[in-house]
């Protein structure tokens, strides 16, 4: 294999990155890794403009009384955050930008199957953002990020019909991205890379395709129908008119439930890869984890009324989607027990994307396990609505999934930029995360459970909640902080940090056969794959010769 | 999959529709058809969760949709399934000219099912001018007063619920002319690329994946008619 003895060159090689210059280089280009990086930046964007409107949110809850912004101006920041936080930040953020970057090089592809299907799908993405952010800047949506009618469709006086365009258009950008990935997975693998040696993060892709596919048709068919109601004030979804406001519920969540799994599994998929090689391992039971994110994506699509408990669905539907919803939890649970069971005599390493990626095993944990508590009927009833279920689901998504993501983020910027980041203060912002993750979120299981509901910016009839309040605060302030220290060393590391080597951790897979940063093409010529992935044992073996690879 | 492991050196014996991503022209043909295999997947979602929306109501208020569905034009409607059969039809003649390199047929076909969409489009546009001297396009000029439900002839229906049926209606016909539309685009590029006489036997995969996206939009047509036209008709 030539790519892997060309290293150790002092001048610098081509590479995607200085191939072509200019701005039309960049917005014209069809290579899979350039696209990830649009991606990256405009992502980056969009989860500044969703943090700030968690700032405003945080502030506002400081006191018990609502008096930095008033109840209609709180109705919008919450929708703006989740809507911008979902639709525009996590949905795209692992898929669109790892996976984008390294779908093609995990499997020893040239690129993508439909290069220029994927910058299509950064522009809708782009669309999608600006009309986002056009909406916004001119009134918002208070509906919150559900927009449930007939609230959204007769009574609100904001810009349902805009944002739920906006979410139609980032949505196919979306469904591009999956489709793009399906295909690649099936047709452009390298002789040898069979399906059972496919790294776990191309599974988890796979998984995350199939729901992306087969999930986001249905928003966009309700938006459709949602705008149109609104517009032309029929009654689909009007009781006053004869329609049915459950069926909306039906419908939006048959989507976003499985959304949440569009955000966690890519995150299991890039901590699966971590965890393997910073404990030096072959991942315990692999073909459990693979299969697992199957199973998570079909159990996904089987869960979404266990939203709608307290919506006025029948009881009987109700105990079948408890049951289901408990069902999930086995797959997830298989794919904790397996990186524990993978660090057993491991010989660890306490890099920054280990840290990251411990982190996302303990936070994911507590996440999954509130998730229990609330498929559990009785329990739902009670804290409906609370900020226990806004606990429960910024552990997965924001503990989860975005740990996941930074994790990732790490663990590849070696290969995305060529350069390496200061190991020490990635290790203390992967601790100031996670310390201010906790302080942020664990009061509001607090909160929720005795009683205190989400979207109201006033509760000064309950002030003993505000010490609760305070110290959620104060955790945001932290992990504000935890998000902006990355951000400013990586893009410190582009001009000051060490030059990479192609294979910084000693990491099995094919992207590190590559030069980093990578080439155009990726691979000088095509690679055959002949082992089994994680094959760490074989890599630590004492040195038998250059490229620990059986030919 | 194709598990070639045919490592092609020599680039200059690459037709020119051959992407530099790919390994050879059968990895290439068969990412284009898995390709447009799964967004018909998507298609299928994206009118599933009208045809959910359109069997919940039509399961509420079973008469009220009878009798608006009685008031459309099922003439119209079952010479517009005729139409687009004859259409599904025409393109798969084109493929097999393409493979037999018939290339006066091949662009005679493709014509014709140009043809066969814009008359279904019109026809279409005859159904919805009628709908709408009627009076039964929902909004604020509809109405629907003092019509019988099929079998109950003392009844009327209720024109609130007779509105959701028409909504449904345009909505579901609406989308599948959007899709209609869209695949005459699609086709009148196929026509120029079968003029140019890019399509040889060897390469045909536009007219392959092209047809597939045609043939999908009748298959919605052939459910959308018997559903929308056909509630509780009878002879």
């Amino acid at each position: 294999m030539s790519m892997a003895t060309a290293t150790a060159q002092p001048v610098e090689r081509e590479n995607y990155l200085n191939k072509h210059y200019g701005v039309g280089s960049w917005l014209f280009t069809t290579d899979h890794k350039r696209i990830a990086l649009l991606y990256l930046i405009s992502i980056t964007f969009f989860f500044f403009i969703g943090g700030f409107f968690a700032l405003l949110i945080r502030l506002e809850l400081l006191t018990p009384a609502s008096d930095l912004v008033q109840a209609d101006t709180y109705n919008k920041l919450f929708t703006m955050h989740g809507m911008v936080m979902v639709f525009f930040f996590l949905i795209p953020s692992i898929p669109a930008v790892l996976g984008n970057f390294l779908v093609p090089m995990m499997i020893g592809a040239k690129d993508l199957a439909f290069p220029r299907i994927n910058l299509l799908s950064w522009y809708l993405y782009i669309i999608g953002g600006v009309m986002m952010l056009h909406c916004m800047l001119t009134g918002g949506v208070d509906t919150g990020w559900t927009f449930y009618t007939p609230f959204s469709t007769a009574f609100t006086n904001t810009k349902i019909v805009e944002a739920g365009l906006a979410i139609f258009v980032a949505g196919f950008s979306s469904i591009l991205t999956g489709l793009n990935f399906v295909v690649t997975i099936h047709r452009m693998r390298a002789p040898g890379m069979t399906w059972s040696r496919l790294p776990l993060f191309i599974w988890a892709h796979y998984a995350t395709s199939i729901i992306q596919i087969l999930g986001t048709p249905v928003i966009a068919i309700t938006i459709v129908l949602v705008a149109v109601e609104r517009t032309l004030h029929l009654g689909i979804f009007d009781p006053k008119l004869g329609g049915d406001p459950l069926l909306f519920q039906h419908l939006f969540w048959f989507y976003s439930h499985p959304a949440v799994y569009i955000m966690i599994l890519p995150s299991m998929g890039v901590v699966t890869e971590i965890i393997a090689c910073f404990s030096r391992k072959r991942i315990f039971g692999y073909s459990f984890v693979a299969f697992s994110s199957i199973a998570i994506a079909v159990f996904g699509f089987l869960v979404w009324a266990h939203h709608m408990f307290v919506a006025g669905i029948s009881v009987y539907a109700a105990l079948v989607f408890s049951l289901l919803s408990y069902a999930v939890a086995v797959p997830s649970a298989v794919k904790v027990f397996n990186w524990t069971a993978t660090l057993y005599k491991g010989s660890i390493h306490y890099d920054a994307p280990m840290l990251y990626a411990f982190g996302f095993i303990g936070l994911f944990t507590m996440g999954g396990l509130t998730g229990l508590f609330l498929a559990a009927l009785g329990i739902d009833v009670h804290v409906t609505d609370t900020y226990f279920v806004v606990a429960h689901f910024h552990y997965i998504m924001v503990g989860g999934a975005l740990m996941g993501y930074l994790g990732g983020m790490h663990f590849w910027w070696p290969k995305i930029s060529g350069r390496l980041y200061p190991e020490s203060w990635a290790r203390l912002a992967a601790l100031i995360v996670f310390l201010g993750f906790n302080l942020t979120f664990f009061p509001q299981f607090v909160l929720g459970y005795l009683g205190m509901p989400r979207r109201y910016a006033d509760y000064s009839h309950m002030p003993e909640f505000q010490v609760l309040n305070v110290l959620s605060t104060a955790g945001a302030t932290v992990l504000g902080v935890g998000y902006l220290l990355p951000m400013l060393y990586f893009l410190w590391s582009m001009r000051y940090g060490k030059p990479a080597p192609d294979n910084p951790w000693n990491a099995a897979g094919l992207e590190w056969k590559t030069p980093s940063p990578p080439t155009t093409f990726n691979f000088e010529e095509e690679p055959v794959v002949t082992w089994e992935a994680y094959n760490y044992e074989e890599l630590d073996a004492p040195h038998k010769e250059e490229v620990p690879v059986v030919r | 999959m194709s598990d070639s492991t045919v490592v092609t050196l020599n680039h200059e014996e690459h037709r020119p529709e051959l992407l530099h991503h790919f390994a050879d022209e059968q990895q290439q043909r068969d990412s284009a058809s898995l390709g447009m295999w799964i967004f018909l997947a998507t298609e299928v979602m994206f009118f599933g969760g009208l045809f959910c929306a359109y069997l919940i109501y039509r399961r509420w208020y079973f008469g009220d949709f009878g009798a608006a569905s009685k008031s459309i034009n099922a003439t119209l409607g079952a010479t517009n399934t005729a139409v687009l059969i004859c259409s599904s039809l025409t393109v798969v003649l084109a493929i097999w000219a393409a493979q037999t390199s018939r290339r006066a047929l091949m662009i005679g076909t493709l014509v014709l099912t140009m043809v066969f969409g814009l008359a279904f489009l019109g026809i279409k546009g005859i159904e919805y001018k009628d709908k709408f001297e009627e009076h039964h396009v929902p909004g604020a000029s509809f109405s629907f007063d003092h019509v019988p439900i099929p079998g109950h002839p003392d009844q009327y229906a209720n024109p609130q619920h007779a509105q959701i049926f028409f909504s449904l209606y345009f909505i579901m016909t609406g989308l599948h002319a959007l899709h209609m539309i869209i695949g005459l685009g699609i086709f009148a590029w196929l026509l120029i690329m079968a003029w140019k006489g890019r399509f040889t036997p060897e390469y045909y995969t536009p007219l392959e994946i092209g047809g597939l996206y045609w043939h999908f939009v009748d298959i919605v047509w052939i459910y959308l008619f018997p559903l929308l036209y056909l509630i509780d008709r009878h002879p």
